[in-house]
């Protein structure tokens, strides 16, 4: 027996990557603005989402495909919103990949769409490594968390293109310290834009609705 | 947990590439793995381990090679290697650098393969080809 180095150059996500590439080529072909939610377990997603689709349906067309390991509730949940829900079981696995989104697609006509959402499963660890092919990554942190979550979990928010604070309205009850939690999501991705939100109240959402509105007019912009 | 959905993907990779060389084992695989790539090292290691049992690559050595987070340093114009990636902050001037050049990476660079002492590489096939 003779044994001998291989050089071989793999990268260990190529399928995804190549798979999250043709889902944006889609995407952008039907000019739809693609966003994927994450954070850890409870921190709002699907309360922001019931809230977000609600607000942007009498002017944009709105969709969402929604991840969990088990369970349809929060499919039923979004669904009372009237518009497209598709809910993803990913049985053990701890994220969405790309080849999910792409199933979960099927039978759907994308052009029909202004605005799809991804609300991906509850962990701020393995989400981060998965492109999905979207335009914009929300990071949730809510105010119940404690202000050291980004420091503890850098790399979902160094990959994540905005960052909201939900559950604002608890800030006070829980001593949130807003300041320190936007300092640490800085250190970690300096120049984040911060949202802050309550899906309980009203007042919190303008801000998030009105930056979506923002970035989906500078997507289906012609291009100069 | 991804790092077994991961490691299945490596061992896959590292499989089909040892059945193009004619090899019959794959003794070890050297992965660089960027600080940024969110895999943890020792679940990956388990994984690792679990995963190849009944392929070629049972009991074969997993090297990791760390790769450091490094930044464009917009003050300084140059690339910077960071000492920690929990502040992204240019370990000479201070400034503020978030242009990540290196550190997500997760990449398998070599295979070592273990074959038979009759599989001639120098002349890879006797096979004539010409019509």
């Amino acid at each position: 027996m003779i044994t001998r180095i291989v050089e071989v150059r793999h990268g260990v996500l190529r399928k995804n990557d190549e798979l999250a590439r043709e889902l944006r080529d889609r995407f952008d072909a039907a000019d739809v603005f693609v966003v994927n939610l994450v954070s850890g377990p409870g921190a709002g997603k699907t309360a922001l989402l019931e809230r977000t689709l609600a607000g942007l349906r009498p002017k944009f067309r709105v969709a969402a495909l929604v991840g969990d390991l088990a369970t349809e509730n929060d499919a039923t949940r979004l669904a009372r919103s009237g518009a497209p829900i598709r809910q993803i079981s990913t049985g053990t696995t701890c994220h969405l990949e790309a080849e999910m989104i792409a199933n979960a697609l099927e039978g759907w006509e994308l052009a029909d769409l202004d605005l799809l959402f991804i609300e991906n499963v509850g962990n701020l660890v393995c989400p981060a490594s998965y492109n999905l092919g979207e335009h914009l990554r929300a990071v949730l942190f809510s105010t119940t968390e404690g202000e050291d979550k980004p420091l503890k979990y850098p790399t979902i928010f160094n990959t994540a293109d905005v960052a909201l604070l939900t559950k604002m309205d608890l800030a006070e009850v829980v001593e949130f310290d807003r300041n320190l939690a936007v300092h640490n999501i800085h250190q970690v991705r300096p120049g984040l834009p911060v949202v802050d939100t309550s899906s309980k109240r009203d007042d919190g959402l303008e801000g998030w609705l009105g930056f979506l509105a923002g970035q989906v007019e500078v997507q289906s912009a012609p291009v100069a | 947990m991804h790092e077994l959905s991961i490691a299945v993907s490596m061992i896959d990779a590292a499989s089909r590439e040892a059945a193009a060389v004619g090899a019959e084992r794959v003794r070890a695989v050297y992965l660089k793995m960027g600080v940024l790539s969110g895999v943890v090292r020792d679940a990956l290691l388990f994984s690792f381990d679990v995963a190849s049992v009944g392929t070629p690559l049972e009991g074969a050595t997993l090297n990791i090679e760390d790769i450091p987070v490094v930044v464009f340093c917009p003050a300084c114009r140059a690339e910077k290697t960071l000492l920690d990636y929990y502040g992204f902050e240019c370990p000479d001037c201070g400034a503020i650098a978030s242009d990540v050049r290196q550190g997500r990476d997760l990449e398998v660079t070599a295979i070592e393969i273990e074959e038979s002492e009759a599989t001639n590489h120098e002349m890879p096939s006797t096979t004539n080809h010409d019509s």
